[in-house]
């Protein structure tokens, strides 16, 4: 339960500039203020148009495959004598995550402003494929920026991504992870203003990708919903996330802020654990600042320099999130924790052996935090845990950490 | 009168465009700062725009990021910057001086904090990149309170509705970044920079620099017949970088470039 005050109507969150309380906003150079403005205008325009909706409900089921399954997974709430758990299964969308169901948005989106090249930046490199995966799909031009690291990391998803038609350029600046990437896609953005509509991954960046990235991702949580109602005849007593910019959990919370009786939790990369200097969770033990177009929490130094992050998962390696969950923690409604790298690790075994299901290394940091939760709950209760990727991507992450040569 | 006006005023009565020189402070350590500051008049500049490190330095190209991340190796911070000021207005107290940055170190230091210590040490502008006026209310109120001039930037793509918003919070002179994209970027299109000049005076009064793209002593001299001020940043950043550890070499290469930029945009 939480202290919620009760006149909050989530829904008209952000105002009109894109705040969450004092979070969010719009912090960006003049010369890209122009684009931001434009597509701005061009969301506010389609966002209630019932033909847009339409279409994009259209792509969501026959391309991306929803509804994704709310599974209940019997074995894995046994060996935690507590709560039962349900895996929204976002791991059996198409490309394998629940990125694409931003990118198929963000693609008609272009399409309808008339823009022919995209631009995308990625982490784990999920974002990344669902990305080339709609402009091989629209026929568009598609640049995908990375970090030289992250292309080292997650080397299939960068052949998968060129076998869509896609460019992929390592970023070398920096700390040369996610967070290089989004600066060097913001570059490009400016640069080719004209053409090229730039594709966010997450519910982060300025006004108004935070609210767009969200209301795309909200499907995985209308239909969990309904789910599992329709199982269980009731709602969840929790739901679990996790949270690096964080659009897999907003996606998942949002329809479930005002149900009071629904606890929510969300789960940052603890890394090597969170009073070490090598984690991922601003959340949990960052400040407040402002990078990358937004105010949030953010992971900086004294002097207000972005630190670099750790994390065994890319997807959850960035040191801001996105302002909507800046806010949720500030007001009390969702509870941000941390899991560690070898947290994560175990759950990914647990999971793959139990339930016969490999999870993304980031979902891995849901379920471990779901079976920890799980029990400390009583064995007739609920929780919703968002499974927001399968872990085929990680398979080499995982061999060389455990000293196996594949 | 503040030190931006007086000077802009000054050189308006000899017929002058300012020359703004852009160098990274720290690069490779204060004393050379310091230094080149100096020389950098001498050799004709007449503001000089201190770089504050950030370590996600988006509107900036490759040059700058690059030296923003050999500063930050050795912890340059924004209170440093300030001494520099500090240090450098011992010996001179009519070249005016602003900072350019990112908003984060100044979130971090506090407004209000930001403003007093940038006004004791004798900061005259702060142009920070990625506040726009539209966030800016709070800022360039406690700035203006403290003799600070906020800068700002306008771009090919900022309209007339943005022009207009960007006229009512700024002050000391507004920035006309010559072309999409970032620091340093390669071409340059004159003509299209002289229409959009026109544009920027219908609604601001304030000098207008020109920056961006500005690279050798000809380009400054044509841009220095419809500016008021000509920003160079990149050109300069690439002659330190050259130069490392080399403070003379590195002193005499960058005043040379300012100097045959004076001389032609003088002629």
């Amino acid at each position: 339960m939480t202290d919620v005050d009760k006149t909050i109507d989530f829904s008209q969150m952000p105002d009109e500039k894109g705040h969450f309380g004092i979070y969010g906003g719009v912090f960006a150079a003049e010369t890209l203020m122009q684009p931001i403005n434009e597509l701005r205008d061009a969301y506010e325009k389609i966002k209630n148009d019932p033909d847009f909706q339409a279409e994009f409900d259209r792509d969501l089921a026959h391309y991306v495959g929803r509804p994704s399954p709310l599974y209940h997974a019997q074995r894995l709430s046994e060996i935690t004598g507590g709560a039962q758990i349900y895996l929204k299964r976002e791991d059996l969308n198409h490309t394998g995550a629940h990125k694409i169901n931003n990118t198929i948005g963000q693609a008609l989106l272009a399409r309808k402003m008339g823009k022919k090249r995209i631009i995308a930046e990625t982490g784990a490199g999920q974002h990344g494929v669902a990305s080339a995966t709609v402009a091989a799909r629209f026929g568009m031009e598609c640049v995908v920026y990375m970090g030289a690291e992250d292309v080292i990391r997650q080397a299939p998803n960068v052949y998968r991504m060129k076998l869509l038609g896609a460019t992929v350029i390592p970023v070398e600046s920096g700390s040369k992870t996610l967070k290089d990437a989004l600066n060097e896609a913001m570059r490009d953005w400016v640069t080719n203003v004209d053409d090229t509509f730039y594709i966010i991954g997450t519910v982060a960046g300025p006004h108004p990708y935070p609210e767009m990235v969200r209301d795309f991702q909200t499907i995985i949580g209308r239909e969990a919903r309904l789910q599992i109602q329709q199982q269980a005849g009731r709602l969840p007593d929790a739901l679990v996330a996790c949270v690096g910019g964080g659009s897999n959990a907003i996606g998942l919370f949002h329809p479930f802020l005002e149900d009071k009786e629904v606890a929510i939790y969300g789960v940052e990369g603890g890394g090597d654990g969170i009073d070490t200097a090598r984690h991922a969770a601003p959340l949990c033990a960052g400040k407040p600042g402002v990078l990358h177009g937004n105010r949030t929490y953010l992971m900086e130094d004294k002097d207000g320099q972005i630190i670099e992050t750790h994390c065994v998962s890319a997807g959850l390696d960035y040191p801001g999130v996105g302002p909507e969950h800046a806010w949720l923690k500030d007001i009390g409604r969702v509870k941000y924790d941390a899991i560690t790298d070898s947290e994560a690790l175990e759950a990914f075994h647990t999971l793959t052996r139990i339930e016969g299901i490999i999870p993304a290394l980031e979902s891995s940091h849901a379920v471990a935090y779901g079976l920890k939760l799980a029990k400390t709950m009583e064995k007739d209760q609920i929780i919703i845990v968002n499974l927001s990727g399968r872990g085929d991507k990680d398979i080499n992450t995982i061999a060389k950490i455990e000293g196996i040569k594949l | 009168m503040s030190r931006l006006n007086a000077t802009f005023e000054h050189l308006k009565a000899q017929n002058k465009t300012a020359l703004v020189p852009y160098i990274m402070c720290g690069d490779p350590d204060f004393d050379t700062t310091v230094r080149l500051m100096h020389a950098l008049v001498n050799s004709g500049c007449n503001i000089i725009e201190l770089g504050v490190p950030f370590s996600d330095p988006m509107a900036d190209g490759p040059v700058i990021q690059a030296a923003a991340e050999r500063v930050l190796l050795n912890h340059v911070s924004l209170s440093d910057v300030i001494d520099v000021v500090a240090r450098f207005r011992e010996t001179d107290t009519e070249t005016a001086v602003i900072l350019m940055g990112y908003l984060n170190p100044i979130e971090v230091m506090g407004y209000q904090v930001f403003a007093e210590k940038a006004s004791a040490a004798g900061v005259d502008g702060a142009l920070t990149v990625d506040i726009p006026p539209e966030e800016a209310a709070e800022y360039t109120q406690l700035l203006k309170a403290k003799g600070i001039d906020p800068i700002y930037l306008l771009a090919p793509t900022s309209d007339d509705a943005r022009i207009a918003s960007i006229a009512n919070v700024a002050a000391g002179f507004v920035y006309y970044v010559s072309l999409k994209g970032v620091t340093g970027a390669a071409s340059l299109d004159i003509d299209s920079v002289v229409e959009k000049l026109q544009q920027i005076r219908r609604q601001i009064s304030l000098p207008v620099g020109v920056g961006f793209g500005i690279s050798d002593a000809e380009t400054a001299a044509k841009l220095s017949k419809v500016a008021d001020a000509i920003v160079v940043g990149s050109a300069i950043v690439k002659r330190m970088a050259e130069y490392g550890h080399q403070p003379d070499q590195l002193i005499q290469s960058v005043t040379e470039l300012t100097a045959s930029m004076r001389k032609a945009m003088d002629q």
